[in-house]
């Protein structure tokens, strides 16, 4: 991106003037995380920043909302951190086996209808969550599951599984089948070379989809508002009552907890995704 | 053998190859069907049958038919030119009577409040004189007890609802109604309340997507042209936000942009506006615009990097020493090359946008809520069930249609995540 010493004026106006938007707009995505992050270290009540935190006194600095959100009785944040872990972890098994399973079958050139299945499969990826929720919640109720622990975590399978299809099926793209026919010739049986040979290689796409399928579950509001009952608290519900009634320093220290998560989803994310391709022979540029 | 066979290829087992590879093909096909089917069929039980559920639910409208079935039939014969006869009156006490021993009233009178305010009370009033009634002269004991028994509109809107299957919901989500004589007629001044939130979500979508589009394409570039060990520092800028939780950022938007906000505060510090107008950034269009706009735009930056990343530099450089102006170079050279990625980055935004739900419902106010809003409210606060079956309906087929038009352009094989 280096400028040559010979360009014209104007070209390099035009070049700082597009760094200097393209630095806007990177603060523009970032900052507003970041801006949590003090706050909720406030040792006010208060949603801003004061002239203590300013000048940088320590007297202004607390961790009174963090001992709030694990200790406060009004906020029961403990029990909504457990019913989401459950909730997720459940889901995100269903929707890696279902998914894994579909995208086996979907990247075979035998695969009939391909396209159709394909479309069907990915269509809670597409339709708006109102939608699904809704369409979501008559069912469940029907069939008597409704604020029922494995109501939810149907309906998140559900939303889940899209993000395995798609990651797996572009994991097992660059796979190579040659490896399955030598294992076959060698005498392994078929789920002998699942386990020993095909798993191993593409682990990476599906912890990264079960990764995704994880965080789907972790972060939706929508449908569990329709399917949770009182006793199904989740993270997600606690915040967006505490966000609809006030914007309360003990959310913040939530939201804190959750962007440390999203950064360390994010690292294991990248580590997968390097681990993938180095083991599919794809050198990293 | 004769000739024919001859040409013929055998196994080992003395099977023509043909059929043989024919036989094992079908398997394979099977094979791979079995491994998709657990999760179709999960998927067609749980989300594609109820989502069809859904449809049948906007335009089902059995519940009159039901809960007064002799009322049903016999206003069928009634053309509605004059008040219905004494014995329409005594079939509609029969039914009324049976509905309120079975503690049913209460749904006929919300239905027909639907189709005329008013009836709600009006069915209220003669629920409780029902036991006081005499037998004989039903019209006219009917008309004693409330003048609107006599008032022809009433029970017009009483078998303009009996049909057993409607599209007066669909109507009814662009503000339009049928007339008593079936004409489609546009809703009174002050009941017209959908319309301009389908306009609204249009915009905002548009709006949003284009937005995005300005925003994402200048770091794209930068990220697909940096080296890669500056540029896969910045990407986290662009994957942070993209993991973090929905509720976080708008979290993080309702800090920045209250009126005692972090913007607001940082304005008045610098005397750009006084303490008395701090900007009303919250609450509105406003709020909802830009906290979308920031929550949608990893979904532009991702597709358009990837498309930017597999254009060679070596095509621009190519350009300039053709004699190419920078910007002439960009304008026939690079910006052609990211139309796909410009395709596929703003479709996907727009299909988000337009079904967004909870950073409008948090930031939006009463004046930036979306169409997606409306349907939560009918499902959850009026419990018109129909209505928002109706209006989810249409939302879908919008959004279908755009997906249908995705993967035509880009192809759903070629999403890419992360």
């Amino acid at each position: 991106m280096a400028l040559h010493s010979h360009t014209e004026l104007r070209y390099r106006i035009w070049h700082y003037a597009y760094l200097l938007i393209c630095t806007a707009v990177f603060v523009f995505l970032i900052a507003p995380l970041f801006v949590i992050i003090p706050l909720s270290f406030n040792a006010e009540q208060y949603i801003h920043f004061s002239d203590d935190m300013l000048s940088l006194k320590p007297e202004a600095f607390s961790l009174r909302w963090y001992e709030d959100m694990v200790y406060g009785t009004k906020n029961p944040w403990g029990l909504a951190v457990r019913n989401s872990l459950m909730i997720a972890f459940f889901s995100t098994i269903g929707a890696t086996i279902l998914g894994t399973l579909a995208a086996l079958g979907l990247s075979s050139r035998f695969m009939p209808y391909k396209a159709l299945v394909m479309s069907v499969l990915i269509s809670p990826m597409v339709v708006p969550l109102i939608i699904s929720g809704s369409a979501i919640f008559f069912f469940i109720a029907k069939i008597g599951l409704a604020s029922t622990f494995p109501g939810i975590i149907l309906a998140h399978i559900v939303l889940g599984t899209p993000f395995v299809v798609i990651i797996v099926t572009a994991t097992l793209t660059g796979f190579d089948h040659s490896i399955t026919r030598a294992a076959t010739s060698l005498g392994s049986t078929p789920v002998n070379t699942f386990f020993k040979v095909i798993l191993p290689l593409i682990l990476p796409g599906i912890i990264s989809g079960a990764l995704f399928a994880f965080v789907t579950s972790f972060d939706e509001v929508v449908v569990v508002l329709f399917l949770a009952g009182p006793g199904q608290t989740t993270i997600p519900i606690q915040m967006w009552t505490g966000l609809r009634e006030q914007l309360s320093p003990t959310i913040l220290a939530v939201a804190t907890c959750l962007i440390m998560v999203s950064i360390i989803v994010l690292v294991l994310i990248e580590l997968l995704r390097r681990r993938s391709e180095r083991l599919r022979g794809i050198s990293l540029s | 053998m004769n000739a024919n066979a001859q040409n013929k290829i055998y196994t080992t087992d003395g099977i023509p190859l043909e059929i043989s590879l024919k036989k094992v093909e079908r398997r394979n096909k099977i094979k791979a069907f079995l491994l998709a089917a657990p999760l179709l069929i999960f998927l067609l039980v749980i989300y594609i049958f109820p989502i069809l559920n859904l449809l049948t639910r906007s335009v089902d409208n059995r519940l009159l038919s039901e809960l007064l079935p002799r009322t049903y039939i016999a206003l069928q014969d009634w053309d509605g030119s004059e008040l219905p006869s004494e014995e329409i009156y005594k079939t509609f006490f029969i039914d009324l009577d049976i509905a309120h021993k079975a503690k049913v009233s209460g749904k006929v009178s919300t239905r027909l409040n639907y189709t005329k305010n008013g009836y709600k009370s009006l069915l209220n009033k003669t629920r409780r004189s029902l036991k006081n009634f005499e037998d004989g002269n039903y019209k006219e004991q009917f008309i004693k007890l409330h003048k609107k028994w006599a008032d022809l509109e009433y029970w017009q809107a009483m078998k303009q609802s009996m049909p057993k299957f409607s599209v007066d919901k669909y109507l009814n989500s662009f503000d339009l109604e049928t007339s008593f004589d079936g004409k489609i007629v546009q809703k009174p001044e002050d009941r017209r309340v959908h319309r301009i939130l389908w306009l609204r979500t249009l915009y905002v979508a548009l709006g949003v997507t284009i937005c995005c589009l300005f925003l994402a394409y200048p770091i794209s570039h930068l990220l697909a042209t940096l080296p890669l060990r500056y540029s896969n520092l910045l990407m986290i800028c662009v994957l942070l936000p993209f993991w973090t939780s929905l509720l976080v950022r708008t979290s993080s938007w309702m800090i920045l942009l209250q009126s005692q906000g972090v913007i607001n505060d940082v304005l008045v510090y610098f005397n750009f506006i006084g303490d008395k107008n701090r900007l009303e950034l919250m609450y509105n269009m406003n709020g909802t615009f830009i906290a979308m706009t920031q929550i949608l735009l990893p979904f532009m930056v991702l597709p358009l990097y990837s498309v930017m990343k597999n254009i060679s530099p070596s095509l621009m450089r190519a350009g300039s020493s053709l004699g190419g102006t920078p910007f002439v170079s960009f304008r026939k050279i690079y910006f052609p090359l990211t139309l796909p990625g410009i395709g596929a980055g703003s479709l996907l935004v727009f299909i988000l946008a337009i079904g967004y739900y909870i950073t409008p419902a948090l930031v939006g106010g009463a004046s930036g809520i979306l169409i997606s809003n409306k349907i939560a409210y009918h499902m959850k606060e009026t419990l018109d069930w129909a209505m928002a079956s109706a209006m989810g309906s249409i939302l879908l087929v919008s959004v279908l249609l755009i997906y249908w038009v995705y993967n035509k352009i880009v192809g759903i094989d070629n999403i890419k995540l992360g």
